[in-house]
């Protein structure tokens, strides 16, 4: 990796920060916008992020492969999907939080169809997430959305681990 | 707020409980979890540069004008599409899906708002690939956004 490469990733981390001090230097409103929901965003996240990946290391460290393929791997059935969606439901944050979750599971032996199912549940049917919509929308809304999107990202999961049958469907380490 | 008071119970417990039945395998987890956490933390960030930003060229109040009532159609083929370009925190998400209700808009448009919103990502997209690599990201944000309509229109017969 060349020096370049590697400050890459930064650099827009680094205009951004120069965009929102100049900003405020400067008065410029839509910039001060830009950073209010940026700073929302931000506090939403540094507040659960960097505790989801102690449970992840530490879940990492304390259940060997064998247990966990044993639960959700290929030969799981039912049981299988079950436990990756009651995982899924006692979680929080938004979509990609459940990514670096996704390459444990799969780094542990989870079927093909379990992660995706996995990520279905994450991204409908966390419980947080489920009392903020029944307050918002109505018990109604939430369960008949949630009643319909059980079987669909189940399909989905099917589906996936039809496909990727066969073409060494990896889920990477994310490494900066 | 009170999602993250769980999350810092729930880990500084089972942190100390893991500390209690084995030191050297604790310290083990917490630096491989902190390493995972260096690891995403500036793709993270760049993922909320780019929210903030979209969320000033695409304000809740123009969400609002044009997914409220009489959309119709149009109405549902836009909340697909913003929902699924944009990534709103359930905080703000949340509150402009109740005053659309409020203001007419149809539930199988607010449904399909919401589900692209959680299922799809464009934004993600380039962090999405580079778990799962190009085709199975790209081909599972296809999949979830057809999911999504479907949803959308059952909902939208249904209630």
């Amino acid at each position: 990796m060349t020096q370049t490469q590697k400050f890459t990733p930064y650099l827009w981390v680094l205009l951004f920060a120069i965009f929102i001090i100049g900003s405020f230097s400067f008065g410029f409103t839509p910039g001060k916008v830009i950073y209010q929901s940026f700073a929302q965003s931000f506090i939403e996240m540094i507040t659960f992020i960097p505790f989801l990946f102690i449970i992840i290391g530490l879940f990492d460290v304390w259940f060997p492969k064998e247990a966990i393929e044993k639960h959700i791997g290929k030969d799981s059935g039912i049981n299988g999907i079950l436990m990756v969606i009651v995982l899924a439901m006692f979680q929080a944050g938004p979509l990609y939080g459940a990514f670096p979750v996704a390459h444990i599971l799969y780094k542990k032996g989870s079927s093909i169809k379990n992660i995706f199912i996995y990520l279905g549940a994450f991204s409908s049917l966390k419980i947080p997430m489920l009392g903020i919509e029944i307050g918002y929308l109505g018990l109604k809304f939430t369960l008949a959305r949630t009643i319909v999107a059980l079987p669909l990202f189940i399909t989905v999961g099917y589906f996936m681990e039809w496909y990727l049958k066969n073409k060494n469907f990896e889920v990477y380490e994310v490494t900066g | 707020m009170n999602n993250a008071l769980i999350f810092i119970s729930v880990s500084i417990s089972i942190s100390l409980i893991s500390f209690w039945q084995d030191k050297q395998k604790t310290i083990l987890g917490l630096k491989k979890g902190l390493k995972m956490f260096r690891n995403i933390i500036v793709p993270f960030l760049n993922i909320l540069i780019l929210v903030s930003l979209l969320l000033y060229l695409v304000p809740p109040q123009l969400i609002v004008k044009y997914l409220g009532a009489g959309s119709g159609v149009t109405g549902f083929a836009i909340a697909a599409i913003v929902g699924s370009i944009t990534l709103i925190p359930g905080f703000i998400a949340y509150p402009i899906a109740a005053s659309l209700i409020k203001q007419g808009a149809s539930y199988g448009t607010i449904a399909v708002f919401m589900t692209t919103l959680m299922m799809v990502g464009v934004v993600t997209l380039p962090l999405e690939i580079k778990y799962f690599g190009k085709k199975v990201a790209i081909l599972r944000n296809l999949l979830n956004f057809v999911v999504a309509i479907v949803i959308g229109l059952v909902i939208g017969i249904i209630l």
